[in-house]
């Protein structure tokens, strides 16, 4: 795995499948093989981006020798009339295991009473990426899941043809039925099952994707498929995963980055009750990348066991060289990093020409901290390792790369080594590592015995994938109008590469283009410009990325220069933004390519009809341009394009005497293009505002001596109940465009809205992150603030 | 007392218990009788997600040992109603609460007891009572959403 391949935001490539040569011979996308499938019981189609056949036998994913051409497979046809949809995209809270399957299930006129959802194994060659991250799923694998289902549909309709003898012309699949035209008479699709074994897949000429007006359930509210085991305790997450005979097992892992066992006594370890044995988990060099840190585990009976055992190892450790990494001296380096020139991303005009015939300078520097996922379900993961082969269990957003790195690290063969995706209490690109998942296998093939891993939150918070610290420098010089004719804007946050490789000594021009230097802005001079930052503890996705501090820094400046204007925050974006056209970056200064998500420019250009458009819906939703509201709350807004969605946000805060920051109201506008699944996407939208809360206003991770300061929930804030927001009104634009990201893009604009509020209620500007306690005495410190821009 | 059994009810059913006395309700539930609705989030009563009812009151499975429960009648998730359509349980579903789902049993059980007490529950006494669960998701709003629906249906 190079880290180049991850980087930056690990996007997949626009292609989402690999297909190899297959044993059916040449590629040839638009056959259709038919072959019954032995001891199946079915019938399984498959289905990729190339085309839509049905399996050979040695196809089947359940047979053991699969090897070599497998596509990735949809759609299994029970003689009982069940419809199994294979999920193979990993469910986070997303609400991918009933998007996906009711977009399948649609196409394919299925009755959805019939309808099964089954999680599958992690398999690059059988479906395509499995890796969920970068809000992919819909915006990479819809085509795929239309044609998988009109594939089906088609086929059933030819069964049903061949059955009456009758033109295909004359029938039509209904509800779980095809339907003979003149007669009105019908066949259950699951009476079809037999013939449509024996009939030649449908031509592609034949396999005709639905009209919007045809379709039942795309675009509209289905209640999602977990509901009821949810709700009732019996879904089943990593941490939920048990075998006979199962140990588990707890880790002390460096506390520093690198860091090393210098001594361990494990005597106190080995009397508690339940502790069976003390395992040494050899320290991987850095960087590291997807493995483990290393360290000293603890093999009990049970959890409370192993928790009481680990806490009675005595270690010494060796720190290494990140034993000295402090977060307010990294602060103060990294804010010097921005203070000079770095490599452009973007570079357009003649900036310091510019800067110096402004009649108006306005500066202003960002800093957020290092940010934990802190995923509810703290990783976790169960494997079993017995006669060369690995099984493992764990809530993975990537079980492709964990069977990989499994494989890589205990020495296998990736075909030895089995991947099961649990349901994922929550992940946020945590559980994209499978580093967890590397320790539980090493452990079972210690031990002999099944394997379960379990992370205290404070493991969790202690050892993670850190969401990178960042500073941002950004500077404007305006007219005599007011118009913004230079924009200047350094970054400086260690790079999520330095995980991966070493010596890497700062983020790369190319990662500035998850909304920096790919801003929308009508800007005639413009720099952009990465600067410096060294690693010293594992840095890691995090939902949004780089966006998150992107949006927070450029959605904050905008709103700086708009009182250095003394314009209308709202006004001043739309100005920004200037007229509606699409921007080509590769005619507009940008230096370094633009990855644009994965996606082509042809597919996805920035399109600032659409930014305008989501601003406006914002404006007009929000009653922006209503009644000003009393000092002690206000209105802000901002908007950022990431993960190919527009989205927009008005939100309305109210500052309390002591500084409390709530929320009463927020409005939302997205344009993400086709929308499949409308109330998960406003359920993500509510959940990335109230993240982007915890981001802005109560998360830091801090560093003392190499060490994560903080511990636990008490000293790691996030948002509660009592500061959640009353009213989150999405407003979804109707499209049938391509569709973009809709988990991620919602966190970026809510940064700089949230802090842009804070000011319009305050006059205090933050721009250093948490807020925390800075708005403490707001009321007495407002005059000091209201200046905006320095 | 740390060496005689320990009998309490858990569901309903009548449970002996002789192992580790200080070890706390949440290991108890979840590895020994694989009643896993009941989460793991932090251990330190800072999150909510390990909340279950001791004799009908909000507890925190996490910081309960096993010790202080003798006779005490415990209802986990998989406890609250026997067809899982409490009235919460319905309205979570109906206005589709969960996205990832982890902290929801937590949430729920938190919840039943807000309702026993209050059966209509104003914003301010909700977010008392849930203000001690954590949900990253963030499903706050359909959270306090949910709950007023359920007062709603039982009144």
């Amino acid at each position: 795995m190079s880290a180049t391949q991850r980087l930056p935001w690990m996007t997949t490539p626009t292609e989402p499948v690999d297909v190899p040569t297959t044993s059916a011979g040449a590629l040839d996308t638009h056959r259709r093989d038919f072959m019954k499938l032995l001891g199946m019981g079915g019938l399984l189609v498959a289905a990729s981006t190339l085309g839509v056949r049905r399996l050979e036998a040695s196809d089947a994913p359940f047979a053991p020798n699969a090897e070599p051409w497998e596509p990735h497979a949809y759609v299994r046809l029970g003689d009982d009339g069940i419809i199994t949809i294979m999920c193979h995209r990993s469910e986070m809270g997303q609400g991918i295991r009933t998007t996906m399957p009711m977009i399948i299930a649609d196409e394919m006129e299925a009755d959805w009473a019939t309808c099964r959802v089954e999680q599958a194994l992690g398999d690059d060659k059988k479906y395509g990426t499995q890796n969920t991250d970068g809000s992919t799923s819909i915006r990479d694998f819809l085509p795929a899941y239309r044609e998988a289902g009109a594939t089906v549909r088609a086929l059933l309709e030819d069964a049903a043809a061949k059955e009456w003898g009758v033109a295909v012309g004359e029938v039509r699949a209904s509800n779980g039925a095809v339907v003979r035209t003149a007669s009105g008479r019908s066949k259950s699709y699951a009476s079809l099952v037999g013939t449509a074994r024996t009939i030649p897949m449908p031509t592609k000429e034949r396999v005709r994707i639905k009209t919007p007006s045809e379709r039942r359930w795309e675009g509209k509210r289905m209640p999602s498929v977990d509901l009821v085991p949810m709700t009732t305790g019996t879904a089943k997450y990593g941490a939920d995963m048990t075998l006979p005979g199962m140990k588990v097992a707890v880790i002390s892992r460096p506390p520093v980055w690198g860091g090393t066992v210098l001594t361990v006594d494990d005597s106190l370890a080995l009397k508690v009750a339940g502790v069976e044995r003390v395992v040494r988990i050899p320290e991987t060099p850095l960087p590291g990348a997807f493995f483990p840190l290393g360290g000293v585990a603890v093999i009990a009976k049970n959890t409370w066991a192993a928790i009481r055992g680990r806490d009675a190892l005595r270690i010494t450790w060796k720190g290494g060289p990140n034993a000295t990494y402090d977060s307010t001296a990294y602060k103060a380096t990294l804010l010097s990093s921005v203070r000079a020139p770095g490599k452009a991303g973007r570079a357009v005009g003649d900036v310091p020409k510019a800067m110096a015939r402004a009649v108006k300078r306005v500066t202003a520097e960002y800093y957020m901290p290092h940010l934990s996922h802190a995923q509810m379900e703290p990783v976790v993961a169960l494997a079993h390792v017995a006669n060369g082969k690995v099984e493992v269990w764990a809530p993975t957003q990537s079980p492709q790369d964990a069977r990989n790195a499994i494989a890589q690290y205990l020495k296998m063969d990736a075909a030895n080594v089995a991947v099961h995706v649990t349901l994922l209490g929550g992940a946020f690109g945590r559980k994209s590592k499978p580093d967890f998942m590397c320790e539980a296998a090493f452990l079972s093939r210690e031990v002999g015995a099944p394997v379960r891993v379990q992370w205290t939150r404070e493991d969790d918070l202690r050892n993670s994938y850190l969401h990178s610290v960042a500073a941002h420098r950004l500077e404007a010089g305006l007219d005599a109008n007011g118009t913004v004719t230079s924009w200047l804007h350094r970054s400086a946050y260690p790079a999520i590469g330095a995980t991966f490789a070493p010596n890497v000594t700062g983020a790369e021009p190319d990662e500035l283009t998850n909304g920096a230097s790919d801003i929308p802005f009508d800007i005639p001079n413009m720099s952009v410009e990465i600067c410096p930052a060294v690693a010293h503890t594992r840095i890691g996705w995090y939902r949004s990325v780089n966006a998150i501090h992107h949006g927070f820094a450029i959605g904050s400046f905008v709103d700086e220069l708009a009182y250095a204007a003394k314009k209308d925050p709202a006004d001043f974006l739309l100005g920004l933004l200037g007229p509606a056209r699409v921007v080509d970056l590769s005619k507009a200064g940008l230096v370094a390519p633009a990855s644009n998500y994965g996606a082509t420019w042809a597919d996805h250009p920035l399109d600032i009809a659409r930014a305008r458009n989501v601003v406006e819906l914002a404006i007009e939703q929000s009653g922006w341009r209503g009644a000003t509201l009393p000092r002690g709350k206000g209105r802000g807004i901002a908007m950022h394009r990431s993960f190919l969605s527009y989205v927009a946000m008005v939100v309305e805060v109210e500052v309390q005497p002591d500084g409390t920051v709530l929320v009463p109201k927020t409005t939302v506008a997205v344009d993400a293009g086709f929308i499949a699944n409308p109330d998960r996407a406003r359920a993500q939208m509510e959940g990335a505002l109230i993240m982007a809360m915890s981001n802005l206003l109560t998360s830091e991770v801090t560093f003392a001596g190499g060490k994560v300061v903080q511990s636990n929930f008490r000293d790691y804030g996030v948002t509660r109940m009592r500061a959640a927001p009353h009213v989150v009104d999405v407003h979804l634009v109707a499209s049938e465009g391509l569709p973009g990201g809709i988990g991620e893009p919602g966190v970026p604009p809510a940064g700089g809205a949230i802090a842009n509020a804070i000011f319009a209620a305050t006059g205090v500007r933050v721009r250093q992150l948490p807020v925390g306690k800075q708005l403490a005495g707001w009321q007495t410190r407002a005059a000091e603030g209201m200046r905006g821009g320095e | 007392m740390s060496t005689a059994p320990i009998a309490l009810t858990v569901n309903g059913v009548r449970r002996t218990f002789d192992g580790d006395p200080t070890m706390p309700l949440l290991w108890y539930l979840r590895d020994e009788l694989a009643l896993t609705g009941t989460k793991y989030g932090c251990g330190i009563s800072q999150c909510g997600a390990c909340t279950v009812h001791v004799n009908g009151a909000p507890v925190r499975a996490c910081q309960r040992r096993l010790q202080s429960l003798s006779d005490a009648s415990v209802t986990t998730i998989e406890g609250l109603h026997p067809a899982g359509a409490h009235p919460l349980q319905v309205a979570w579903r109906e206005i589709d609460v969960p996205q990832c789902g982890f902290c929801q049993s937590g949430q729920i059980m938190q919840a039943a007891t807000l309702l026993a007490k209050i059966t209509t529950p104003t914003d301010a006494e909700i977010d008392s009572a849930m203000n001690g669960h954590i949900c990253r998701c963030g499903t706050y709003p359909r959270i306090r959403a949910a709950i007023k629906a359920a007062a709603e249906a039982t009144r």
